[in-house]
């Protein structure tokens, strides 16, 4: 594991900062680049001009998606992020971490997959996070009339809902509500003009293996009594009620209302029984080649028969790492967790083919 | 350190004896000889121009990354990340050449022969002839890579989904080559008769230029970044495996139904090639640091160095031949006398 840990070390944080057009992303990025905290940042951004702060390390990027030859549409990578962070490289030890913004109609996936595909990419960067900036006003309103909208929630490791200051407490409500209905297990932040701590957005190792997240929805972390439903809450309508009672982690000691986004879900699979590797890794693949279209962010911590290490993935879309990441601690629970978000997802088949994997 | 006088043995494994080594410090990108001096890119600011008896000379070009650089022999073209575009001449004199108002990167550059330079900004390529003139012409993509063809001022760019060849001076549409992928270097064949442009998959793609005649070369494990012709232009050598992979371009038909010569295997890839400019053989530097000399006819091989602490980056020989200049991507370097 040490191998690992130094290997990642010495590569690059990145983080892909997403949100909808107005959200407050050029706000966060102002704050990063302007606050005091002794670090300094390369910055991708797509609109030149718009951060008003000179720096030899604020780059302006093309956003070129560009598709991989090899025959998968949705297996796309930023052309130019490919070439700046090559020339990025040539500045190491200039700079701390770097910072993609996309423009606000952008798919973060191609964003994330280049850090998948590219071999020079993979070797001296790694993604960190995606962090979505949502606007709490308008947030509920483009999820239903913006595609990208719901593809940025889904992506995110780290949601900042921000402009709580212009909606009620009901309307921050639903609005988050309509954000967990889509992705239960990012964390999310309310701010005001993006008042976010920036160790909360930055180097959050959201897509590091070592790290990969203990797969909770964000909204039960607080939950100290057995809540593992699964999801089981009857589709039927949006405004679908079902209160928690919990203590969120905010002062508002209300019931969450939770909706069920009809396009794009999050479903998440549990065993206490070992998983057999044979089985569950061509199943795993299989899944993601056929319906990899439709699913956005899958990852998950795995116990596998006769095998002592724990072993964690995660992917996008069609693009898979994985690798066995550490011994499994005497007393520690056994549990395999998965988790996809996706559009449509084909739950029935996905829960089906996960049984299956069990160990005989 | 001396360099051996004893006289060449037939049956040399090893010319280790006549490295001098050159200490740069800090990475290096390229390395090219212009008059008798190696000049040595390194990755930020400064070009080391060093002489064959060891002396060194640091001319800063650039007040950040050097993102492309280019040499015919007589000067070093670099592009920057200041925004600049910059020459430094055989006497070690760097002058600007060009400043981009919006101090956006310089990703490419391009020399041609008689004098004239080629430089791209994202999508914008210019051209500025002997004249000084400067014309531009945008790529549907951002542009990967600039050639100039050996005879006439025709540029080709590569980008996205092909290559666009223009002559700045002519009012006809520009051509087209197509292929689907992203296409990041590109180089003509000596002999005009062929480009090829290497991609960002594991694959070079070529086109016999009377037909658009499509060539793949496939089958890298790792991206192809180091390409070298033959004198002559009947070979192709290049880096992205773990042996050096040279296609035939003698033929009329290039390398199309026919199989590389694959020569010098070693448990690691190859990261850099430059074939002898007169002779039958080529250098080849290794992911491990090591170099080797590969005769094309046999596959006998020389070691110039046996190992090393990062990969090789860079290779380039002397126009007469008899010095090969070397530079590890941390700094280590030298010059190794034939």
């Amino acid at each position: 594991m040490s191998d690992v840990n130094a290997s990642a070390s010495t590569k690059i944080p990145v983080t892909v900062l997403t949100g909808y057009l107005g959200a407050g992303k050029t706000t966060l990025l102002n704050r990063i680049l302007s606050e005091n905290h002794g670090k300094k940042y390369a910055v991708i951004v797509n609109e030149f001009g718009e951060v008003g702060i000179d720096n030899d390390l604020i780059i302006g990027a093309d956003e070129e998606v560009f598709e991989m030859n090899n025959g998968c549409v949705c297996c796309t990578v930023r052309g130019d992020l490919v070439r700046i962070l090559e020339g990025l490289m040539k500045r190491k030890g200039k700079f701390d971490a770097i910072i993609v913004e996309t423009t606000g109609v952008a798919d973060p996936a191609p964003v994330a997959q280049t850090f998948f595909v590219d071999e020079d990419v993979q070797n001296n960067a790694r993604l960190d996070a995606v962090v979505t900036v949502a606007d709490a006003k308008w947030l509920s309103e483009r999820l239903k009339d913006a595609p990208e909208a719901k593809n940025q929630i889904a992506f995110a490791d780290v949601i900042v809902l921000n402009k709580t200051d212009l909606v009620s407490k009901s309307e921050l409500a639903e609005v988050e509500g309509r954000i967990r209905g889509i992705n239960p297990y990012a964390k999310l932040h309310h701010t005001e003009r993006c008042q976010v701590a920036l160790s909360d957005v930055l180097e959050r190792g959201a897509f590091d293996l070592d790290r990969i997240l203990e797969l909770e929805p964000d909204f039960l972390a607080k939950d100290d009594h057995d809540h593992h439903h699964d999801h089981d809450h009857h589709h039927d309508h949006h405004d679908h009620d079902h209160d928690h009672h919990h203590d969120h982690d905010h002062e508002h000691d209300h019931g969450l209302k939770h909706y069920h986004d009809e396009e794009m879900q999050s479903m998440s699979l549990r065993s206490d029984k070992p998983l057999d590797q044979e089985k569950f890794m061509p199943w795993l693949q299989e899944l993601l080649a056929a319906e990899g279209q439709k699913i956005l962010r899958s990852k998950g911590i795995l116990a596998f028969a006769d095998d002592n290490d724990r072993y964690v993935f995660q992917g996008v879309h069609m693009m898979l790492e994985g690798s066995r990441q550490r011994e499994w601690k005497p007393g520690e629970k056994r549990e395999s967790r998965v988790v996809f978000i996706g559009r449509e997802l084909p739950e029935a088949l996905i829960r089906e083919g996960f049984q299956n994997c069990i160990a005989a | 350190m001396t360099i051996s006088s004893a006289p060449q043995q037939n049956s040399i494994t090893t010319i280790g004896e006549r490295v001098r080594p050159v200490a740069i410090g800090t990475p290096v990108a390229a390395v090219y000889f212009i008059g008798d001096r190696a000049a040595f890119v390194g990755d930020e600011e400064t070009i080391t121009l060093v002489s064959g008896d060891g002396e060194k000379v640091a001319a800063t070009v650039h007040g950040g990354a050097i993102l492309s650089s280019v040499s015919d022999g007589k000067r070093i073209i670099t592009g920057g990340d200041d925004g600049k575009v910059v020459a430094l001449d055989m006497k070690g004199e760097s002058s600007v050449l060009v400043t981009d108002a919006k101090r956006r990167w310089i990703d490419n550059v391009a020399v041609h022969p008689d004098g004239a330079i080629a430089w791209s900004v994202g999508k914008t390529a210019f051209v500025r002839g002997a004249k000084g003139e400067d014309k531009s012409i945008e790529a549907p993509s951002s542009v990967g890579g600039l050639a100039f063809a050996p005879k006439g001022l025709r540029l080709a760019l590569a980008h996205y989904n092909g290559v666009t060849l223009w002559f700045p001076n002519m009012t006809a549409q520009p051509e087209r080559l197509e292929w689907a992928g992203s296409h990041l270097g590109v180089m003509f064949s000596p002999d005009s008769r062929f480009i090829v442009t290497a991609m960002h998959e594991p694959a070079l793609h070529g086109w016999r230029l009377a037909d658009a005649q499509h060539m793949q070369m496939t089958g890298y494990p790792s991206r192809v970044k180091s390409l070298s012709w033959s004198p002559g232009g009947k070979a192709l050598a290049t880096s992205g495996a773990d042996r050096v992979v040279v296609w035939p371009f003698a033929s009329k038909d290039g390398p199309m139904d026919k199989e590389p010569l694959m020569l010098a295997q070693l448990q690691a890839r190859v990261t850099a090639v430059a074939f002898h400019p007169t002779q039958d053989f080529l250098a080849a530097g290794y992911e491990n640091g090591v170099i080797l000399m590969v005769k094309i006819a046999n596959g006998a091989k020389v070691a110039v160095r046996r190992d090393g602490d990062a990969p090789v980056a860079a290779l380039a020989w002397n126009a007469k031949g008899s010095m090969l200049a070397f530079a590890l991507q941390n700094g280590d370097a030298g010059l190794a006398e034939l």
